[in-house]
């Protein structure tokens, strides 16, 4: 048989060629460096807008909870342009989701790096997701602010001098929930029930350090993975009369619904990440139509807090969060998520001022290294960052559950480092945020 | 000006193929170099799917064999690329070879249990093997990295190489670039193997089989190792593809082979048309450029930004119903078609 | 003993959801000869039509019987619209078609319903009993899980067996030219089966979200284990399929405890396997079915 299609494909490949010959030769120059009148200092920054960019689970098991972050700092960065913004530039903030699945994260990442060409990262989401960008990130020299994870990946400063951590590591939490069971539980069984990464495995480590002999059990699920009954079955067969969950809101709910199941009922104290009692106790309550109601299940448990969230209405920082929720937000409610979102958005203000007038990439980074550990905020502790360290918010207090949805100060509010740092208590007053609600930090120099 | 003199048209096939690879090479290389780096990650990322599509093509298209599999497949050569990159001992191009050879060995193995089946059985074996592989990497997390996955360091250019690139085009080779260069480099490679294979003895007595078994045994050919062979190069395509994934991603995670992966594949090669190369880098192109353009449509529409990057999904499946029941040989069919009326046409005239 | 009772009990009562899920296979197989990789994704969308009901203020029995019935219209339009064309031709065309539509169900259910995890309520408590000393992982939904599933068994058993009806469909499973001879308008009767099939792997995707998770992939695990089961019961045999779904059940629940949750998946993959190279017409098939 003759082949009809060769002519064709020579014709089409010539064809190509030709057109791609005359685009190639329209596009060959380089756009030329704007280095003059430092306007636009560097990538993603113009006279009028600095852009910033996040990944963040919208979709998928880590979404409940998680998504309401973007939102949260999108509402504080509107907040903050409302009023001219910094230095008179604009804040372009982009989110893309990646379904908290590291591959996705990849992809995302570069987009919002080679196509929205953003000047930093700011809070991209999750300990399995944000290291597979660690590497891309550094090599490609974006800052990268604020990591919304408690891994201590984060600080780094050597081999990645661009990343900075945010929230309290899970070794601090750890450390100090086990601290505090050591003090407060020093006959109880633990189990430890452990997200199967480094979230769980740092948490572990910090918890360890005080409570190795108390701990019976240790059980990891996977993130993804639904059923975990065999893990709270195992946990209740070691005889764990106090359980502590490293692990993500949805499996909060998750185990609460199994240990129910089971007729399990240890004192439960789960990390910050997975604690929110609005939303878990909204995955629950639909359960068993309403049999189950939502402040019932998490009465009594113990978590830590290291923001004045939803529960304390009276608080400055949360009345601030409110006014920027009601003038700025989207749909639905002021959420602890969303006061996550734009306390990490006030952090990231303030370092954009105190990378100057003509922010850089590197002068942000500098900055941080220089002042970030003088910053106070919406965080009850100060942070770690130094030249030496990228460590975010140095520690938590403890608190329970009340069955109203507020919580109730088991423990002062404790700060330590990681490894053999001691705990101690941190006794400096939480300062309340400026009047118009806009940080005012003064560059160095 | 109908017929081209023969003397461009070299007799050898291999001559020929070689001559066409050689065309693409320098079309890879113009567009390379005057797309932004945004775009090189793009077609990077094509360069992968591409790869794996090819080799699906031929045992789907060729062979007959199903595979919903794949994606597994492209996991064992990622992990082996991820393993072997670490501490920076092996370079890349070996590292590349050592995945498709396991990932062939694999294939082997699979392959073997594969051609007993056929049909729907395949398609469940194979589906099942989809989704059970990526549990592996967690129950051995020690190695594996569990659900974070290994990253992987990308190779950086080698000095020559950079050099060379400047000496030829007086820019910088981005890191994006480069990895272009090595996902498309290798997909012509793949290519031109393959265009070779589907026109030897082989690829006759693969149609052979996938026409008619019965005729094809009592020709004297041997079912069973034929399928497995067509398993094995499939296989080893999809070995070279997870390796490219793990150099692009800069990650081998469980997260990365999930059954998403291998129904994108067989969406890609259905779309492009069974059987075709040029259908697969036509369909792993859709995949790679598609889903943007759906999803701003979908934004420009009022759909929240969750629900238009779900379009793009919606899109392949309702395409690739469509295309079962209109147009079974799928885009390059369409093409043959029409080119066909087009010389009929002409020829009576 | 405490934590071995309570996996079989869990294996048993996913087994039989399972055994639902693989039925219905097996009653799309017969008819037509079809596996249908998207019955997953139908029972999840008629689950989120379920959960849509419930959110709207409606009782759960509202939600399940419109879930129900609209897995009924769902399973025949499928039938009618898109599966008719390629019945009969080659087999990879059909696979593929089932194919399209599961990614297309499960894309579109995460537009109209949304993708992130939501809880899906349960009729019945959640609350395992209490024998003596011991709390079994053994629970009033449970209960409802088993019972309707043999309801289901016992209906469709009595459809064939003794209707006029089930008779009808039988025929045109058996032999298409022979029935249409015959009189039997076997077209309706392949989408009367597929409209039933769909029914029962609806209702095997409410039973698995009751009390738990739904997002729009929680079916996907589920199409392999029900497949498995059924070609563990060769695919041809109702009673073999229900069979083939308890065993997975029983076997996966004792993977996931003593081994290890993230080696479900695997055995399952092993059991198919094993099944398919050491006795390819299934452990129950009398009849001599195709090779496969």
């Amino acid at each position: 048989m003759r082949r009809p299609g060769q002519r064709g494909l020579a014709v089409g490949a010539l064809a190509t060629i030709v057109t791609l010959l005359i685009t190639s030769c329209g596009a060959g120059g380089r756009p030329e460096e704007d280095q003059g009148g430092g306007s636009a200092s560097d990538v993603g920054v113009t006279a009028e807008s600095v852009k910033v960019g996040a990944h963040f689970p919208l979709t998928g098991v880590a979404a409940p909870g998680y998504s309401e972050i973007p939102t949260g700092a999108k509402a504080y960065f509107d907040f903050v342009n409302a009023a001219g913004g910094v230095n008179g530039r604009r804040i372009d903030y982009v989110y893309r989701d990646d379904a908290y699945n590291p591959t996705n994260t990849s992809q995302v990442v570069n987009e919002l790096v080679l196509q929205d060409e953003i000047f930093a990262m700011v809070g991209g989401l999750g300990t399995p997701t944000h290291s597979a960008v660690l590497d891309f990130l550094n090599s490609s020299e974006v800052p990268d602010l604020f990591v919304s994870s408690g891994s201590l990946l984060w600080d780094q400063p050597e081999t990645n001098p661009q990343t900075f951590g945010w929230q309290p590591d899970y070794e601090v939490e750890g450390k100090i929930i086990g601290q505090y069971v050591q003090q407060n539980f020093p006959d109880a069984k633990v189990g430890l029930f452990l997200q199967d990464d480094d979230f769980g495995e740092d948490g572990e480590k910090g918890a360890r350090a005080y409570i190795d002999d108390q701990i019976v059990a240790a059980e990891r699920y996977a993130p993804g993975n639904t059923d975990v009954g065999p893990q709270v079955a195992a946990l209740q067969a070691a005889g764990a009369d106090l359980v502590i969950g490293f692990n993500v809101p949805s499996y909060t709910a998750l185990s609460q619904l199994t240990a129910m199941r089971l007729n399990y009922d240890p004192q439960w104290i789960y990390s910050n990440v997975g604690s929110d009692p609005a939303l878990v106790g909204s995955l629950l309550s639909r359960f068993s139509e309403g049999q189950v109601t939502d402040a019932a299940l998490l009465q009594g448990v113990m978590t830590t807090e290291y923001l004045p969230g939803v529960d304390a209405p009276d608080n400055a920082w949360t009345k601030l969060w409110q006014r920027v929720w009601d003038a700025h937000g989207g749909q639905g409610q002021l959420s602890n998520y969303r006061i996550y979102g734009m306390a990490q958005a006030y952090t990231f203000v303030q370092a954009l001022q105190a990378a100057g007038p003509d922010p850089t990439r590197e002068g942000i980074v500098t900055a941080l290294e220089e002042m970030g550990g003088e910053l106070r905020g919406p965080a009850f502790v100060p942070y770690r960052y130094s030249a030496d360290s990228h460590a975010g918010l140095s520690g938590v207090k403890v608190v329970r559950i009340a069955g109203t949805g507020g919580t109730e100060d088991l423990s002062p509010v404790l700060v330590t480092g990681n490894g053999d740092t001691e705990i101690t208590e941190h006794t400096e007053e939480h300062a309340a945020p400026p009047e118009n609600g806009i940080p005012n930090v003064q560059p160095q120099n | 000006m109908r017929t081209l003199p023969r003397r461009f048209v070299p007799r050898s096939l291999l001559l020929r193929n070689l001559l066409g690879v050689l065309a693409g090479l320098v079309v890879v290389v113009l567009v390379l170099e005057t797309t932004s780096p945004f775009r090189n990650s793009q077609l990077a990322t094509m360069s992968y799917y591409a790869i794996a599509a090819a080799g699906l093509t031929v045992l789907t298209g060729l062979n007959g064999q199903i595979s919903l599999g794949h994606g597994a497949l492209m996991a064992v050569g990622a992990y082996t690329t991820a393993l072997l990159l670490e501490g920076d001992a092996v370079p890349f191009s070996l590292a590349m070879l050592v995945a498709a050879a396991v990932t062939a060995l694999v294939g082997i193995l699979v392959g073997a249990a594969a051609s007993r089946l056929h049909g729907p059985y395949l398609a469940g074996a194979t589906l099942a093997l989809a989704v059970g592989v990526p549990g592996l990497a967690i129950y051995f997390d020690g190695l594996l990295g569990g659900e974070q996955g290994l990253s992987v360091r990308s190779p950086r250019p080698p000095d020559w190489f950079a050099d060379a690139h400047y000496f030829v085009t007086a820019g910088d080779l981005s890191s994006a670039k480069y990895l272009a260069y090595i996902g498309w480099l290798t997909l012509l490679l793949v290519i031109l193997l393959l265009a070779n294979l589907m026109a030897s003895r082989f690829g006759r007595v693969w149609r052979a089989v996938r026409d008619d078994e019965v005729a094809a045994e009592l020709a004297g050919l041997r079912l069973g190792r034929l399928r497995v062979l067509a398993f094995v190069v499939s296989a080893a395509c999809a070995g070279l593809a997870g390796a490219v994934l793990a150099m692009v991603v800069r990650l081998a995670a469980p997260s990365g082979f999930t059954i998403v992966l291998s129904l994108s594949l067989l969406t890609a090669v259905v779309v492009g048309g069974l059987g075709s190369i040029a259908g697969a880098l036509l369909g792993s192109a859709l995949l790679v450029f598609l889903p943007p353009a759906v999803t701003n449509l979908g934004t420009g529409a009022g759909l929240t930004g969750v629900q238009a990057a779900q379009l793009a999904p919606l899109v392949y499946g309702v395409v690739l119903v469509v295309v079962m029941l209109l147009a079974p040989g799928g885009a390059m069919g369409l093409l043959r078609r029409f080119w066909r009326r087009g010389i009929n046409q002409g020829g009576s005239r | 003993m405490q934590q071995f009772v309570n996996f079989t009990l869990g294996g048993l009562s996913q087994g039989a959801i399972y055994a639902a899920f693989a039925l219905a296979l097996v009653l799309i197989w017969r008819a037509t000869r079809i596996i249908n990789f998207a019955q997953g994704a139908m029972a999840m969308f008629t689950t989120y039509l379920a959960l849509t009901l419930i959110e709207s203020g409606l009782s759960y029995w509202a939600g399940f019987a419109a879930a129900l019935a609209g897995g009924l219209v769902l399973g025949a339009l499928v039938e009618r619209v898109v599966m008719r064309p390629v019945e009969g031709g080659p087999e990879l065309n059909a696979v593929i078609v089932t194919l399209g539509l599961f990614v297309a169900f499960q894309a579109l259910a995460a537009i109209l319903f949304g993708a992130t995890f939501q809880s899906f309520p349960a009729p019945f408590g959640l609350r395992g009993f209490t024998v003596g000393e011991m709390t079994i992982a053994f629970t009033p939904f449970s209960v409802f899980v088993i019972a309707s599933v043999v309801v289901v068994m016992l209906a469709l058993t009595a459809l064939f067996r003794f209707t006029d009806l089930g008779l009808r469909m039988r025929a045109s499973a058996f032999s298409q030219e022979v029935s249409r001879l015959l009189g039997v308008r076997v077209g309706r009767m392949l989408t009367l089966g597929w409209a039933l099939a769909a029914v029962v792997g609806s209702l095997a995707g409410l039973l698995i979200a009751g009390g738990n998770l739904v997002h729009p992939a929680y079916m996907d695990a589920v199409i392999v284990y029900g497949f498995v089961a059924a070609v563990l019961g060769g695919l041809e045999s109702p009673g073999g399929a229900v069979a083939g779904g308890l065993i997975i059940g029983l076997a996966l629940s004792y993977v996931s405890g003593y081994l290890g949750s993230e080696l479900v998946t695997l055995a399952a993959l092993a059991i198919l396997v094993a099944v398919l190279l050491v006795r390819p017409r299934g452990l129950f098939s009398r009849v001599a079915a195709r090779r496969v």
